[in-house]
């Protein structure tokens, strides 16, 4: 599925269901999971049979009809919300269910395949796939290389490479082998496949609370009894009021009213929206193409505060590119140029073609064909640290031509008795210092000069990572690049610090001193040596052309394995929070108009003169036309925020990156004070309306 | 059990600390430094104790400057206050009668603006103190009670000046005259 | 109000905000075990304290056991001081024959003074005698302080430390807040108060003849010693039935200005002590703030519905219930300030002050007593508030919130609004029963809303362990002083469990550096935010309440209604 798709806000279908669904959603079971909106259910059940006992005593009060009705409406407009955020997500399912078909498997069962259905495939199965076939199952490459399309999970069309070993050997179900044959083992049971828990999550099925949702909820409920204290007690202290100021009883202080303050007083709008927020957090970071899984993650993602950095890929585009020909004495800038081209002619490494580009760009030296030339292309191997060709000359002597790092070149003339000079050793210090990567090429017995090749960082990082530090982030850059050079890079990027010469084991011990410290730690990862950091971090993004181990060892998944995701998904979790927040503090603060809407319409004929009209009716400031129509507007108010507030909750508040003090300022601003006042105008604008 | 045992010795440990040998300790040093105040700060004349010089009495002879209305009469035990709302209408009547009151026992004029501690009760029923106004308004009725001649009330009119309390150290507290002394004292005009 | 006043209230807090650093910082060198110069005066009384007690003072203990060692400790204290009243007739010191004390009054007495709440529903001259006083009274004074304090420092250890269980020993905490803190500073302050004319001696009472010939007991007694305490540990129980008002309790202005100082000090001070501690005075000096504006806001309330005119008593200074020494301003510092500690001390009836400043004297207490509060118990209260401070706006920075490094979470949470809810759930139940029996209605000394004024603060005060009162309200009946004992109870240990807990969790916790995505607690903003969520939510809980007693009152008084 494309998880790219965007769903409007407002899509009809999604609309209809959700409508459905927030009607199927009043059953109680399902209700008392959100401890505000049950009340305000178990309010609304007890007024209707108000209203109905009261009809059938021939006492029919349209005004607890109303109160009634936008009692339910509350309730139905909080689960609602919730059904608008689940259909988001189930849309997204949808699309990747169409796809999954009843896929046939090839088993080997010893030398012998058998077709089964895909669910019977059992963890540590063998299975066959050639081009054309579907992968049945999540598992590891264990022969063979072919070019896998995994648009299904990725929504990308280009085909990607799997191999056997290394760090792209696993496979997703129900991606589709194009070219090329496989043999794949599986490493996931039944029912348990990636595509089963990325649609399960989408869903919203197995969502759990969140530790900051519980923590929230805690809150919550904690306001809700404390109103609950300040409703039930208020009879009591309003009868004493009443015989204080001789009346027999109050026709404005009846259960329904009752019932009415105290759903406007307890925190339904962050109640009714509290899931809401958490499922579409969830949906936000899979339209970036990042499958978290758990809710969990998504809210550490936004308490990481040091991330580590993989250079290449993160940092600077994936490939360092020559960029100069710096020749030796008595060696011209051709000769040299001419020399690497030929060395880098079959290197099919980036490093080798940008050496080939710039020949041809700079000298014009033109690709020549190796078999003409009676070459042997030498590839680099791990020992030599070094690649090049030998050419067999007419004079049936063979030169060969080295291309390498100045330790191995150097290694390779002091075997053939030459000579490194001096002037090539300054130079290579300096390009390692500016951070280039120096690459010796030489002939024999002679050094010809050094080829600068150098990391191109990526466009606008350096912004990002500056605007991460406003937010109290610090960027760590890890690279196998020697100190010099992790030094001019990490400079350039503007990192704020940098592990040179890094091993996966330097990474894992990184993470275990920085959480030592109190940090929380995100990283980014595909190799199979990568898992072990993965599993440690508090937000491991492993990439989906990774390993499955460095999946299964991660807490998120990017789609995309674009390892500058990590900035994103942090973004994702700040704003999933700081939505939370930004409701709790609206909803809190709009209880103090609804007292002053409520307080004086029920208790205006306290202490009344002959005019009827009581001391307290000073604290009704907004004028209210009566009695009834103050507690209706506030009832209805209450109810309304909720579906307004609906867009903001599936969006997320505007998130910049800021410091936590512009922030909390800004959001304070908009939904603290703007919390106080909005209710004050939205209620005596509803007040008006019924009062026309 | 062991946290029982540990409560118990600790709770007598500071029982004894601060429950006996600090007043005791207290109780020692200002007996020796401010005995006179320690015990009460009592007035004796011609060896009989008259009172305290912090404690009210009541007054409501003619022939003494009276004090403020207090619910306990001052009597101190116990000491306190009429505890009455501002909304409480006995509280409104007592504020009207002790105006009235007032003006009749000092035969002023029915306009006359009355200090306000003199209509309202004190906290503790026993303060001993007026307003230098308040009492101002009482020296022509005790003089006439007394039947002093014009240089007798004169020299009244100097010892309610004489015994108005400036507040403490110029910023503390209200100006004040404290009637129990002042009334001590014109027992002595002869 | 004159330029006289003005310079009164200057004067007062002027003198506040100087002596909290002095004293902060010796608190902190106390409280850390550093030296400091009374060391070699009570340091061997310490070193006896724990001999005898058989307890090292380096072995430190979990939260668990810091509360059970709490709680046992305070047991205890409570039933010493029941029996001992309950047997007062036979016991010494008793020079005027006063009789045992009902079982009611001697319970409620005893929780009174064990929760530093300091209730009093008898008249202590005509009540207990100077055994009770000194032996039972005067000690919890201290101890039931020194117990606050020492939640306060668990808490504090609880915030500061990382990744252990434990906080302190409560044993040695109770020891070091009694001998170099409370212990020096009553003693000052009672020869002070002697030399202003507070009496402190243990002679009997003294029948005397008036100038008029009327006869006059003159009452007598350790009274310095214990109002030194009485103000210094926050406690506020009087030795006389009219408290700071008697003149033997509080003689002259002088003496109020040291009374109303002493209020405030300790809970003053342990905001710096906090902040030494914690590692950062500006977060002590942050919470200072918050709290100085809100008794700053309040006392300014005070002044303007006290000095207002209204249709009943036209422009007359409203002196019911106030001694002509201090006049109004000083009793209105005072009210404010003892309600918002949780002293409860009066130096004015606050059953006869305006009802908008009645009313600020009951939001002071109904908010927590977190403006200075109680001593310790004021400043953990604060520090409840600003975990939900943290927890409710924190979370608009787009992280988990944080105080000091410690994640809040769900835990935190849970034990925060325990403790907010405990004292209010007393507050509202409580009242409402009260309000609506008879047992409950039959002791009000006013009608009209101001009756209910005198229930609600009495639960109140019970509630937030304040101890002042309403004091028209007949609170010795058996109805009373259960419900007010129960509550107080409540309002004390529903507060202090769950602090402990928060202390031993945050302790386990691991510390998040600093960095500029942190939520910062130690500016102005968090200020204001800190402000504004204990107005919110102390107004919103009691809101219906207060405007049907204190708010409706005062627009009635402006109408010129009387009942």
């Amino acid at each position: 599925m494309s998880t790219k798709q965007n769903i409007s806000l407002f899509d009809k279908a999604l609309l209809l269901q959700a409508t459905k669904d927030s009607v199927i959603k009043l059953n109680p079971v399902a209700l008392i999971k959100n401890p505000v909106i049950f009340i305000v259910g178990l309010g609304a059940v007890l007024t209707t049979v108000i209203v109905i006992t009261g009809g059938l005593q021939g006492n029919f009060s349209s005004f607890n009809l109303q109160i009634a009705i936008w009692l339910w409406f509350t309730v139905l407009f909080a689960n609602f919300s919730e059904a608008i955020a689940e259909g988001r997500g189930k849309a997204q399912a949808e699309s990747l269910k169409k796809n999954r078909t009843q896929t046939k498997a090839r088993k080997l069962v010893g030398k012998q395949e058998v077709s089964v259905f895909a669910p019977e495939l059992k963890k540590g199965d063998i299975v066959i796939c050639e081009a054309g076939d579907v992968i049945p199952s999540d598992g590891e490459v264990i022969e063979g290389i072919a070019s896998v399309d995994e648009s299904a999970i990725t929504g990308e069309s280009a085909p990607v490479i799997r191999e056997s070993g290394g760090d792209r050997s696993a496979v997703t179900g129900g991606t589709k082998v194009i070219s090329d044959r496989i043999l794949i083992s599986i490493t996931s049971e039944p029912g348990n496949t990636f595509i089963d828990r990325m649609i399960a999550l989408v869903e919203g099925a197995k969502r759990q609370k969140t530790p900051n949702e519980i923590a929230l909820s805690i809150l919550l409920s904690g306001l809700s009894i404390i109103f609950l204290l300040a409703v039930v007690t208020l009879p009591a202290f309003f009868g004493y009021s009443l015989s204080a100021s001789g009346l027999p009883g109050s026709e404005n202080l009846t259960l329904p009213v009752l019932v009415a303050l105290l759903v406007c007083l307890i925190p339904t709008t962050i109640g009714g929206l509290l899931s809401a927020i958490g499922i579409s957090g969830m949906d936000r970071l899979l339209q970036r193409n990042v499958i978290a899984t758990s809710g969990r993650a998504i809210e550490a993602a936004g308490d990481v505060d040091v991330l580590l950095l993989d250079k290449t890929g993160t940092i600077t585009l994936g490939n360092r590119m020559a960029t100069n020909f710096i020749p030796a004495d008595g060696v011209t800038v051709e000769e040299l140029a001419d020399a690497a081209q030929l060395s880098s002619l079959s290197d099919e490494t980036p490093e080798g073609r940008s050496i080939v580009v710039l020949a041809k760009e700079k000298f014009n030296i033109r690709g020549r064909d190796i078999t003409n030339l009676h070459a042997t292309f030498i590839p680099f191997t791990a020992q030599s640290r070094m690649s090049g060709v030998d050419l067999s000359s007419k004079d049936g002597k063979t030169h060969q031509i080295r291309k390498g790092s100045s330790e191995a070149i150097r290694t390779f003339i002091h075997n053939n008795n030459g000579f490194f000079p001096q002037k090539i050793k300054d130079i290579v210090t300096e390009l390692a210092r500016q951070g280039a990567t120096p690459l010796v090429v030489a002939e024999d017995d002679k050094v010809l000069g050094v080829v600068h090749l150098k990391d191109i960082v990526k466009g606008g990082i350096k912004q990002r990572f500056s605007e991460l530090r406003k937010m109290g982030i610090k960027t760590v850059m890890i690279t196998g690049d020697n100190p010099l050079t992790a030094a001019a890079i990490a400079a350039e990027a503007g990192v704020d610090d940098f592990m040179a010469e890094a091993k996966p084991e330097d990474k894992l011990q990184r993470i275990r001193e920085e959480q030592a410290n109190g940090h929380l730690v995100g990283m980014i990862g595909d190799g199979t040596n990568d898992a072990p950091a993965l599993a440690q971090a508090d937000i491991g993004i492993a990439m989906n052309s990774g390993t499955q181990a460095a999946r299964e060892a991660g807490n998120m998944v990017d789609l995309d394995s674009n390892p500058t995701k990590l900035i994103e998904v942090v973004e994702v979790g700040k704003q999933l929070l700081m939505t939370r927040g930004a409701l709790t503090t609206f909803s809190i603060a709009n209880d103090v108009a609804k007292y002053f809407a409520i307080i004086p319409a029920i208790a205006v004929s306290l202490y009344a003169g002959s005019n009827g009209v009581g001391p307290l009716s000073a604290l009704n400031i907004m004028h209210l036309g009566s009695p009834q129509s103050a507690i209706l507007s506030a009832i209805i108010f209450n109810a309304l925020i909720i579906v307004m507030l609906i867009p903001l909750a599936l969006k997320g508040v505007r998130y910049r990156p800021v410091s936590a003090n512009v922030a909390l300022t800004r959001n304070l601003f908009i939904y603290g004070l703007g919390g106080i006042i909005a209710p004050f105008i939205g209620i005596k604008l509803i007040d008006l309306l019924i009062n026309l | 059990m062991k946290t029982l045992i540990i409560s118990l010795k600790i709770f007598l440990f500071f029982t004894i600390l601060t429950g006996i040998v600090y007043p005791l300790v207290v109780t020692g040093i200002v007996q020796v430094v401010f005995p006179h105040k320690a015990n009460g700060n009592l007035i004796v004349e011609a060896g009989k104790t008259v009172g305290s010089e912090l404690i009210g009495q009541q007054f409501d002879s003619t022939i003494y400057f009276m004090g403020r209305p207090s619910v306990t009469l001052y009597n101190p035990l116990p000491s306190g206050g009429s505890n009455y709302g501002l909304t409480n209408a006995k509280l409104k009547n007592l504020v009207e009668e002790r105006k009235q009151q007032f003006i009749r026992f000092n035969q002023l004029d029915s306009l006359t603006e009355v200090p306000s501690e003199m209509l309202f009760a004190s906290a503790s029923g026993l303060d001993p103190h007026i307003s230098p106004k308040a009492a101002l308004l009482q020296v022509e009725r005790v003089a006439n009670a007394r039947g002093f001649n014009a240089d007798q009330k004169q020299q009244l009119q100097k010892l309610v000046l004489e015994f108005t309390e400036e507040p403490q150290f110029l910023c503390l507290g209200e100006k004040r005259v404290n009637i129990f002394l002042l009334n001590l004292e014109i027992d002595n005009i002869q | 109000m004159t330029i006289l006043e003005i310079i009164q209230i200057l004067i007062f807090f002027s003198l506040l905000i100087g002596l909290t650093p002095i004293l902060g910082k010796y608190m902190a060198n106390v409280f850390t075990g550093n030296r400091h110069f009374m060391l070699p005066v009570f340091g061997w009384l310490e070193r006896l304290a724990y001999r005898f007690i058989k307890v090292d003072p380096n072995e430190e203990t979990n939260w668990k056991s810091y509360a059970f060692g709490l709680l046992m400790f305070n047991l205890t204290g409570f039933l010493f001081v029941f029996l001992i009243q309950l047997f007062q007739a036979v016991l010494p010191l008793n020079p005027a024959h006063l009789s045992n004390v009902s079982w009611h009054s001697a319970f409620n007495t005893a929780v009174s003074f064990m929760t530093n709440t300091n209730w009093q529903g008898y008249a202590g001259e005509t009540t207990l005698s100077y055994f009770v006083q000194m032996v039972g009274l005067t000690v919890q004074n201290f101890v039931s302080a020194a117990t606050g304090i020492a939640v306060l420092l668990a808490l504090i250890k609880g915030i500061s430390r990382k990744t252990t269980d434990k906080l302190g020993n409560f044993w040695v905490d109770l020891t070091r807040s009694t001998l170099y803190v409370l212990l020096p500073l009553s003693i000052v302050l009672a020869v002070l108060l002697v030399g202003q004319g507070v009496v402190q001696n243990f002679n009997s009472y003294e029948t005397i003849q008036t100038l008029q010939g009327a006869e006059q007991v003159i009452p007598s007694g350790p009274a310095a010693s214990q109002i030194a305490i009485k103000q210094m540990g926050t406690n506020g129980g009087g030795f006389f039935n009219a408290n700071s008002a008697h003149p033997f309790e509080n003689p002259t202005p002088f003496s109020n200005l040291l009374e109303m100082l002493a209020i405030l000090l300790i809970p003053a001070s342990l905001t710096f002590t906090y902040g030494k501690m914690v590692g950062s005075t500006r977060q002590g000096w942050t919470i200072f703030t918050a709290m100085i504006i809100l008794l700053i806001s309040g006392l300014a309330i005070s002044l303007y519905a006290e000095y207002a005119s209204n249709p009943v008593f036209g422009h007359l200074s409203l002196m019911e219930g106030k001694e002509t020494r201090f006049g109004i301003t000083n009793s209105l510092i005072w009210s404010t300030s003892t309600t918002a500690a949780s002293n409860g001390s009066v130096n004015a009836m606050h059953d006869s002050l305006s009802p908008l400043s009645g009313m600020i004297a009951m939001i002071n207490i109904m908010l927590g007593e977190v403006v200075f509060g109680g001593v310790g118990a004021g400043l953990y209260g604060m520090v409840i508030f600003v975990i939900l401070t943290v927890f409710i706006a924190g979370l608009m920075v787009g992280r988990t919130p944080e105080y000091m490094g410690k994640k809040i979470e769900a835990f935190e949470v849970k034990m925060a609004i325990i403790a907010v809810l405990a004292p209010s759930f007393v507050i509202l139940i409580f009242s409402a029963w009260a309000s609506v029996s008879q047992m409950g209605l039959s002791s009000l000394n006013n009608s009209g809303p101001h009756g209910f004024s005198e229930i609600l603060y009495a639960f109140s005060s019970a509630a937030g362990n304040n101890g002042s009162a309403f004091a028209g309200l007949n609170a010795n009946t058996v109805f009373y002083n259960l419900t007010l004992g129960i509550g107080m109870l409540i309002g004390r240990f529903g507060v202090i469990i769950p602090v402990l807990a928060i202390a031993g969790s945050m302790g386990r916790k691991k510390i998040t550096p600093l960095s500029a995505g942190t939520f910062r607690t130690d500016n102005w903003l968090f200020i204001g935010l800190l402000i504004g969520v204990i107005l919110i939510v102390g107004g919103l809980t009691f809101f219906p309440a207060l405007s049907l007693g204190p708010i409706v009152e005062q627009l009635l008084l402006n109408n010129g209604i009387t009942f």
